[in-house]
Order: C-alpha cells, then sequence, then structure tokens
C-alpha cells in the first residue's frame, strides 16, 4: 500500500476527487429526495385506508430483498449504463424504508391532538401539514437516516455495471492497478460522507423539532416500530 | 412481461437443477454463508445489547458505534479486504457480520430498555437477582422486538451474501454475478428471485419462531 499516492486518483476516472465525492453525493442523494416525495403521499393513503398497509408492507419487504446488483443488472435493459440505473434501486430501497417510517410516525399522533386541532377549526389538509407532520419528523428522520446512509453505501455497488459507482469506481481501479490504497480511500470517504450526512440529518432534526430535549428521546415517546436498519449491501 | 419470462425460462431449464452449480447446491451454500454470518452477529450483538440495555448505561456509545458501522460501504469492505488478505470465507464474513451487528445490537437495546419498569421494580422488591431480572422478566417482555432486529438482520444478510460470489465463492450470487459477465440475464434474474423467495422464506421462519417463543401475554398486547 502507498499511501503517498492515496489522492492519486487514475485519469480513466474523469473525475478528482472531490468529482468522485460530488458525483457520489448526487448519486445517492437525488434517490432519497425521490423515496421521500414518492413516501409522502404513499404513506398517507396507507394511513388514511387501514387495509393497505399490510400489502404494501408485504411488496415493499419483497423488493428490500433484491438484491441491488441484481435490480441494477435487470435495469441495464431498459435504462442502459447509466446513473438512472443505479439511482432507480437505490430511490425504491429508501421508499421501503421511509413508508413504514412515515406511517408509524403519523401514526403515532395522539388522538387527543388530532381532536384539540379538529375543535380549533383546522382543515384535514392543514392539520396534516402543520400538525401529524411536525410529530412524526423524528420518526421520519430516523428513516431518512437509515435510507441516506444506505444509499451512500450502495452507490458503490454501480461500478460493477460499468464505472457507475462514483467513489466505487475506486474499488475497479484499485484492483486493475494493484493500488490498494485506492480502495482503502474509496471505503473510507464513503463511510465519511455516510457520517457526515447523518450529522446533518440529526442536527436538521434538532432544528425541526425544538420542543424536543435534543440529544435523546424522551422516556414516555409513542413505542415506534424499529425502522429496518443499514442497508449497505 | 420481460422479466416474468426470464423467470420462467431460467426455472424451466433443467440444467439450472444439477450438479456443482445447480440451484440446490447453490441454495445450500447461500444458506450456511447467512446462518454463519447472523450467529456471528448474534453472538456478537445480543450479549451486548441486553446487558447495555439492562443497565441503561452506554447508549451514546452505541449509537455511535452503530452508526459508524452502518456506514462502513459492504461492497468497498469486501473488496478492500480482499485486495489485503486474498480470497476466502473471512473477506465475506466480516463485511456481512459488520451490517448485521448494528440492527440487533441497536433494536436489542432499545427492547430491554424500554420494558415497563414496574414489573422490573416488583422483581428487584421481591430480591430477584439481576440476571434472573434479565433473563425471566425483561427478556420475555422485549423479545418480540429483539426478534424483530434480528429478522431485518437476516434479511439483509441474505441479501447481500450474494456479493460472496464476487469474491469467487458459491451462493446464489453466483448467478447474478455469472450472469452480469455472460450477458444471460435470464441467469441475473433467476438469481435474484431465488435471493427475494429466501428472503421471504426468511421472514416466515422468524414469524413462526415469534409465535413460538415469544409469551402469549406478550403477545396479545
Amino acid at each position: 500500500m502507498n499511501l503517498d499516492r492515496f489522492f492519486d486518483i487514475p485519469s480513466d476516472l474523469q473525475h478528482s476527487w472531490a468529482g468522485l465525492i460530488g458525483l457520489h453525493l448526487r448519486e445517492a442523494l437525488l434517490p432519497v429526495l425521490a423515496g421521500l416525495l414518492l413516501a409522502l403521499p404513499l404513506a398517507q393513503l396507507c394511513v388514511r385506508f387501514r387495509w393497505l398497509y399490510p400489502p404494501v408492507l408485504g411488496v415493499t419487504t419483497v423488493l428490500y430483498a433484491v438484491p441491488s446488483l441484481a435490480f441494477f443488472v435487470v435495469l441495464i435493459d431498459y435504462t442502459g449504463q447509466t446513473e438512472l440505473t443505479v439511482m432507480i434501486p437505490l430511490a425504491v430501497y429508501s421508499l421501503v424504508v421511509l413508508v413504514p417510517a412515515i406511517v408509524d410516525g403519523v401514526r403515532s399522533v395522539p388522538q387527543e391532538t388530532l381532536a384539540a386541532a379538529t375543535a380549533m377549526g383546522i382543515g384535514p389538509v392543514r392539520r396534516y401539514l402543520q400538525v401529524q407532520l411536525p410529530i412524526a419528523v423524528p420518526a421520519i428522520m430516523a428513516g431518512l437516516r437509515v435510507a441516506t446512509v444506505s444509499s451512500i453505501s450502495l452507490v458503490s455497488v454501480g461500478a460493477l455495471i460499468g464505472n457507475q459507482g462514483a467513489l466505487g469506481n475506486l474499488l475497479a481501479a484499485a484492483q486493475k492497478y494493484d493500488r490498494p490504497e485506492l480502495a482503502l480511500n474509496s471505503v473510507l470517504t464513503t463511510a465519511a460522507l455516510a457520517i457526515v450526512c447523518d450529522a446533518l440529518l440529526v442536527l436538521l432534526r434538532v432544528a425541526l423539532t425544538p420542543w424536543m430535549p435534543s440529544g435523546r428521546r424522551p422516556k414516555t415517546a409513542p413505542r415506534q416500530r424499529p425502522v429496518p436498519q443499514g442497508v449497505t449491501r | 412481461m420481460n422479466v416474468l419470462n426470464f423467470v420462467q425460462a431460467f426455472f424451466s431449464d433443467g440444467a439450472h437443477w444439477h450438479g456443482y452449480d445447480g440451484i440446490p447446491q447453490r441454495l445450500l451454500e447461500h444458506v450456511q454463508y447467512s446462518l454463519l454470518a447472523l450467529a456471528l452477529a448474534a453472538a456478537i450483538g445480543l450479549p451486548v445489547g441486553l446487558l447495555t440495555g439492562h443497565t441503561g448505561r452506554g447508549g451514546n456509545a452505541l449509537a455511535f458505534i452503530a452508526t459508524a458501522a452502518r456506514a462502513l460501504p459492504s461492497f468497498g469492505l469486501l473488496v478492500l479486504i480482499v485486495i489485503v488478505l486474498g480470497f476466502g470465507l473471512l473477506p465475506v464474513m466480516i463485511p456481512l457480520v459488520i451490517l448485521a451487528v448494528p440492527p440487533i445490537l441497536v433494536t436489542t437495546y432499545e427492547a430491554v430498555r424500554s420494558v415497563d419498569p414496574s414489573p422490573v421494580d416488583a422483581a428487584r422488591g421481591m430480591g430477584v437477582r439481576e440476571s434472573r431480572i434479565l433473563f425471566q422478566v425483561e427478556l420475555p417482555v422485549a423479545l418480540p422486538l429483539i426478534l424483530s432486529g434480528l429478522r431485518s438482520a437476516a434479511i439483509q444478510i441474505v441479501s447481500t451474501a450474494t456479493i460472496a460470489a464476487y469474491v469467487s465463492l458459491g451462493g446464489l450470487g453466483r448467478y447474478i454475478v455469472d450472469g452480469l459477465y455472460q450477458r444471460d440475464y435470464e441467469k441475473v434474474v433467476g438469481g435474484a428471485t431465488l435471493v427475494a423467495v429466501l428472503a421471504l422464506v426468511t421472514l416466515a421462519v422468524f414469524w413462526a419462531a415469534g409465535r413460538l417463543a415469544v409469551s402469549p401475554g406478550v403477545r396479545r398486547r
């Protein structure tokens, strides 16, 4: 291992180290955003129509179990060897983590709170946006953290379908040029990105929920279903 | 439906049912890797989670370890370890165990910690020893949540054990990786279907384990 050449990225990757980080963040975070935008209405439907939730959970569990590499390879047929092929499965995995998190968060809002909001003359839409969602924020953020961290670590697998793995491409380069320091760079940088994004989400949660004691949950918090943790594959 | 045709073609091909690359053999290998990784992860995560949950201390340290372990990319870790250590079973087990420990650890800790304190206090007031409080009061109540942590760890292991094929081991990932390089989508889809089915079987096993192991009094809540 030659640590002097830690940041010496082979030119065939066509990106600097910082460029790879930017690419990696885009490939990892856009799918999480897409997953969140899809998960919010889907979760609301599941809250509204209770019978819908078990089948949705079943389908998402099956999708979650499909290995990312297989997902990528199957999609090549439709979207080619592009970033989109990596981003679609990541969006699906995010969706799978976020839907139960949001449903359980919204459901954990106490009936009295909802009744109070209704009694104050707040309509259903405003009640959802201004009462239910804010109270569900801790649960949603817990789901977002898991989705973000796993998405960041899964992007690397895209290296297997033709240089679509951003920082993961360093792994292929490490093998091709027999330079282990590039693999170390890939693992450490990816892990650092995941930890930084995770920390930012924690800060965001603290900022969004000023009524909660920062850091730890109060002991009386309603029992939440644990969201699936860490989907690194 | 393109994908369904692939699935049908894969499973109706007799050649996929025999020999060292047959479905039974690959399935067996996959189950072996998964069970070994789950056992190792449980051997690390369960005792630590039970102990920290019982004492209620070390929660922050635990959360930090879990976050760090979750942040490590399994695939990158696998490639790095193979470059450093060479091929074998160990390079596959390390990422799988690192993947599975956080959900087991965190859920077990949360499960034991969130047990209703009144029966625990009652037991302590009756002079029950701490170890018996943990195993006879807290553990039965926390069991459903602990099992759910083990379950999500098991499902992730089953779907991630496919990476074993990337470093020349067997398992169902063989079909996916070989299919990728042979441009044989039928194989890829077939392998993915098998992994998804195995994950569903895992869910069913945990559901059955929950029915058998969780006391009826706890289940009714």
